[in-house]
């Protein structure tokens, strides 16, 4: 008797108590359905209170950035709350300038829904879609960077400007995470998206997208990316990339003499060896067609014995500085690791450039 | 013991037999918790609140259910149940109506159902054979006296930030000893009553 007893005990005070929570989950975690106000009356979007901004943003299909996948350790997810955000979180306080602390910056994966929110987001984030395709191809350039191409199905085409990028959906262990990378087709090419990908030990995305064959299914959401090419056809565009930093470049060369074939454009690209060498063939049947358009190779290693190397050497910064005039006008796009964008800067300042001018993917 | 007045129970848990700086319970969070003033004082809240609530339901319960039905054996379980139920509320609370407080604590606020200084409430309580307004006073008081320790020691540390301290003793090593400091501080009201 007294077993049953002590279990009826029990048993009904925690009936008790769980009824209790639910009411009070009742009364107070559930939300309801909160209003999303989009660039003052521009869209207005209804989802689940109680989730966070991001995963409600992405709900209605606006895709704001993010590679973490909403741990709040990136800090891309970058937006204007204008009301209903709460105050700022110490876990986003470290991703702030003091500017952005003042103009109601947020991470959007830290602010919680909890009611009506007002948000202001960069126009070229709402055009930002999901992508779904297949793998068209894919190509060894050298022996550890890989040019991926997909073929796009829903929605079929892509419109993005030369230099931006896209997030690529990647398995990991913990879910599927995003991954930026530098879109390299050109922008007239509507219906492709071609990457170039340098294999990293460990890394989740660069190996599985390594480990893709032809007719995979891919998913990304894109294009993203603040740069705009100079419209100016008598600015100079200069691209200095190395390393694997080539694929914007490559977009933004073959996008410009799509649309300006006398535009003055020079490319300078540092690799180690002969065998991080790609491209080169491309870029000089370009040249004959372009004659405004040069290219620069150069090895920072040694030739080794037996090679042929009509290229330049050294550093790829001392050859910017030897074929660049200083005081025209230029618009300046790098790519690479950043001993080489900081070098390269300071080569690019002295012959002219305002810091304005000089765009960078650093990596 | 059962003649104090509730009003003195209070005034003891607080400063006599301080239930961290006497007894040292609760004295993971404590230490955690004790680096800014104003989360100290939230998470102290936080405490004053369940401990007061928790005496009072388990006060109900035990004279009301366990002793009647010689169920007395239960007492540890069923006072875990309803602790944990009440730090789930007040979590729930604190998100919604905090949120900055609730990401400045962090485990911590969950932590507060196995804080030791809060089923230790309850079961002195029962030891002591309090009735129950003596009970909530003891409650009421003993979270009281934790949110003074707590608040005082991250008072203390905001001010250490400042001075310089010998390497070796950096870290939690000059808490443990500021703590010891106090605990010692606090023996000198042991004289004014006495509810152990």
């Amino acid at each position: 008797m007294i077993y049953v007893l002590a279990i009826a005990v029990f048993g009904g005070l925690l009936v008790g108590l769980a009824a209790v929570l639910s009411m009070a989950e009742k009364l107070l975690v559930n939300y309801g359905i909160c209003e999303i106000d989009v660039n003052a009356g521009e869209r207005t979007l209804e989802v689940e209170g109680g989730q966070s901004l991001l995963s409600g943003l992405i709900e209605s299909k606006i895709f704001i950035p993010s590679a973490c996948g909403g741990r709040g350790s990136c800090g891309h997810c970058k937006i204007t709350v204008l009301e209903g955000g709460g105050p700022i979180l110490p876990t986003e306080t470290p991703f702030m300038t003091r500017a952005e602390l003042k103009s109601n910056v947020r991470l959007a994966c830290q602010v919680k829904i909890r009611e009506a929110v007002k948000v202001k987001i960069p126009e070229d984030l709402l055009n930002v879609k999901l992508f779904s395709g297949t793998v068209g191809s894919t190509r060894s350039v050298t022996h550890d960077i890989k040019e991926i191409r997909f073929d796009l199905i829903e929605p079929a085409e892509i419109s993005h400007r030369p230099g931006q990028y896209v997030q690529i959906q990647a398995p990991s262990s913990e879910g599927p995470v995003f991954r930026a990378y530098s879109i390299s087709s050109a922008s007239y090419e509507r219906n492709v998206v071609e990457l170039d990908v340098r294999i990293v030990p460990d890394g989740i995305g660069s190996t599985y997208l390594h480990g893709l064959e032809v007719g995979d299914p891919v998913v990304f959401t894109g294009p993203y990316g603040e740069f705009r090419l100079n419209e100016d056809p008598d600015t100079e565009i200069i691209c200095v990339g190395g390393g694997c930093g080539m694929a914007p470049m490559k977009n933004i060369i073959f996008s410009l003499y799509d649309q300006w074939p006398g535009r003055s454009c020079w490319l300078f690209f540092g690799c180690r060896t002969t065998a991080d060498v790609f491209y080169l063939e491309e870029f000089r049947a370009l040249a004959e067609k372009h004659p405004n358009f040069k290219v620069v190779y150069a090895l920072s290693d040694p030739v080794a014995e037996g090679e042929q190397w009509d290229g330049e050497s050294g550093f790829i910064h001392l050859s910017v500085d030897k074929f660049l005039e200083a005081d025209v006008k230029r618009q300046a796009f790098l790519c690479g690791p950043p001993p080489m964008i900081e070098a390269v800067t300071r080569v690019l300042e002295d012959k002219g450039i305002k810091p304005d001018d000089i765009f960078y993917d650093k990596f | 013991m059962s003649d104090l007045s509730p009003l003195v129970i209070i005034i003891a848990a607080i400063f006599t037999s301080n239930i961290l700086l006497a007894n040292f319970l609760g004295m993971c969070s404590f230490l955690a918790c004790s680096t800014q003033v104003s989360t100290a004082l939230g998470l102290g809240a936080a405490v004053i609140f369940v401990m007061t609530a928790t005496t009072a339901i388990n006060f109900a319960v035990y004279h009301g259910l366990l002793v009647p039905l010689e169920l007395v054996h239960l007492q540890f379980i069923v006072f875990i149940a309803v602790i944990a139920a009440f730090v789930q509320f007040v979590e729930m609370f604190v998100e919604r109506f905090s949120p900055r407080l609730y990401h400045a604590l962090g485990i911590f606020l969950p932590l507060i159902t196995v804080n030791c200084a809060i089923l230790g409430a309850s079961l002195f309580m029962i030891i002591r054979d309090y009735n129950f307004l003596q009970s909530v006073g003891f409650g009421f008081g003993g979270g009281l006296g934790w949110t003074l320790a707590i608040v005082l020691m991250a008072g203390l540390r905001q001010k250490m930030g400042y001075s310089n301290i010998p390497r070796p003793f950096r870290g939690v090593a000059i808490v443990m000893v500021i703590t010891g400091v106090m605990a010692m501080v606090f023996m000198g009201f042991a004289g004014m009553v006495n509810i152990q």
